[in-house]
């Protein structure tokens, strides 16, 4: 089995730019993740492509083909839909046919334009994640889910608003390095505490922006790396992924995410390695709670103390294990296509240690990306190592 | 938006719940799910039978939503909740109490009333 190669990335900043469309933003992210390669777009065989809104808000389906072109790339092209975790699910796609030999060279990204349907158009387009005839016909939000988990969590473990508003100024922090991120603003707990409230108990604060964004990832299999001299030192080396039913109601619990904890097994056992091993994580804060939620299934807390991770020092950047270096999707942006692909891409540069944040995690050999879907329907987890 | 055309058994549910008769599906092992459904999420069973939702229910988490879609602009601010019945749980809004002393624990009963916004039927969950 061939080890696979992260052999080069691209983000674009990620943003609030409405004239963008998905193919400008995919070929930008493109154009970076061949440059910072060495592979030649020829030698690309499969483009896998995540998007989730792009009927509603480009009026484009069929975008499979449309990026491999944008790309500049002549290779069969499909598009995966997992809602948030879409390049997340094209990203484990691309490893397993590079391992089993399927293919050497994919280009494996997402990209979503949001910004353009507006605010309550993109709270209605992220909405269809969930149930549509038990949750959204009831007026339920994505905001309101994770608030629902919220309010769950904090009946059975403790915690409040206080210990996320932890969460979202950490990765605000995190964020102010990155040139990419949405938000390179540092923010405080009162501020969070005091922003206007979208469903209790999450306020503006608590949640992701609305944005615009792509991101591209160029995987290679170890022959092919080997065999054209590429400079790849970060490999992924374990996927994992998890399901649960669709509508939150319908789960065992309200306050965990056992898609998450499945995934997460399955790409530890696949690499080899333990919560303990791993140095730093990109988790999917797409509201504070959920960063939580992500931290207790991936291990790396234990159920009931991921709420006082952030507030105590635990995952900030200094601490034993940072989480979302990046800035997160609460400060980096979540253009929902591209952010799993995204997270693969800030953890390889971390890694390989040219991240404007690589300095927190010196020496740092294994990193875990965590892309949930929905209420976390859909979760997939990928681990990365350096192989030097 | 008022759907001309509706939704195979989920209608059916609202309709029955409106006439006071609400259901969920049963197993022949016994396990709990909503319609429309046509098998156990839980064991794959293909026989599923429909059985009174006990009257009552009891709100297990519950959320105050100031922002909300275009489809429920002028419902908000409401309150959504989760509440157990029995083996199953249901996901609506909350009416019948001011939004600010909502608890979990609280007792509810399922009702059907319309959106303020589109005046589409939506369920409603009716604290006592």
């Amino acid at each position: 089995m061939s080890d696979v190669r992260v052999a080069g990335v691209g983000v674009t900043p990620f943003g609030n730019v409405p004239e963008r469309t998905g193919r400008d933003l995919f070929g930008e992210a493109s154009i970076e993740a061949f440059e910072d390669s060495g592979v030649s777009r020829t030698d690309v065989e499969a483009v896998l492509y995540g998007n989730f809104m792009g009927e509603l808000a480009e009026h484009q389906g069929h975008q499979g083909p449309l990026m491999a072109e944008a790309a500049g790339v002549d290779a069969p092209a499909t598009r995966y839909e997992a809602a948030c975790a879409s390049s997340g699910a094209a990203i484990r796609d691309a490893v397993m046919r590079i391992r089993n030999g399927e293919n050497d060279v994919i280009l494996v990204g997402g990209a979503e334009r949001m910004t353009n349907l507006g605010t309550a158009g993109a709270t209605e387009a992220l909405a269809i994640a969930a149930d549509d005839l038990w949750e959204v016909r009831a007026g339920m939000t994505f905001p309101g889910a994770y608030a629902l988990m919220a309010q769950a969590y904090f009946r059975e473990y403790g915690g409040g608003r206080e210990e996320l508003a932890h969460v979202a100024v950490k990765n605000h922090d995190n964020a102010l390095n990155n040139d990419k991120a949405q938000y390179q603003r540092a923010i405080e707990v009162a501020d969070v505490l005091e922003a206007p409230l979208v469903s209790t108990p999450l306020g503006l604060y608590d949640s992701c922006p609305i944005s615009d964004g792509a991101a591209a990832v160029v995987l290679t299999s170890d022959e092919y790396a080997e065999e054209h001299g590429l400079e790849a030192p970060v490999s992924i080396t374990g996927s994992g992924q998890g399901g649960d039913r669709m509508a939150l109601h319908d789960r065992e619990h309200l306050a965990r995410s056992p898609a998450a904890r499945e995934a997460g097994e399955e790409a530890y056992a696949d690499a080899g390695i333990s919560a303990g091993d791993v140095d730093v994580a990109e988790v999917h804060d797409c509201f504070t709670i959920a960063e939580v939620l992500a931290i207790e299934a991936l291990d790396l807390e234990p159920v009931g103390e991921g709420i006082s991770a952030a507030r105590d020092g635990r995952t900030i950047a200094g601490g034993d294990t940072p989480v979302n270096l990046s800035g997160g999707l609460k400060a980096k942006g979540h253009p929902v296509g591209a952010t799993g692909a995204s997270q693969v891409a800030e953890l390889a540069t971390l890694l390989r240690g040219d991240h404007p944040n690589s300095e927190h995690v010196d020496g740092a050999t294994t990193g875990v990306a965590h892309n949930a879907g929905g209420t976390v329907a859909s979760a997939l987890v990928h681990v990365l190592e350096v192989r030097e | 938006m008022s759907d001309e055309i509706g939704h195979a058994g989920f209608d059916d549910w609202l309709d029955a719940t409106e006439e006071g008769e609400a259901y969920y599906l049963e197993c022949d092992r016994g396990h709990g799910s909503l319609p429309p459904r046509r098998v156990c999420p839980e064991c794959g069973s293909t026989a599923l039978s429909e059985e009174p939702l006990p009257e009552t229910g009891e709100i297990e988490t519950f959320t105050v939503t100031h922002v909300p879609t275009p489809s429920f602009e002028d419902d908000a601010p409401y309150a959504t909740a989760i509440a157990a019945f029995g083996p199953v749980r249901v996901t609506g809004q909350v009416v019948g109490v001011d939004l600010e002393s909502i608890e979990a624990g609280m007792t509810v009963t399922p009702a059907v009333d319309v959106s303020a916004t589109t005046g589409d039927r939506l369920l409603y969950l009716r604290v006592a």
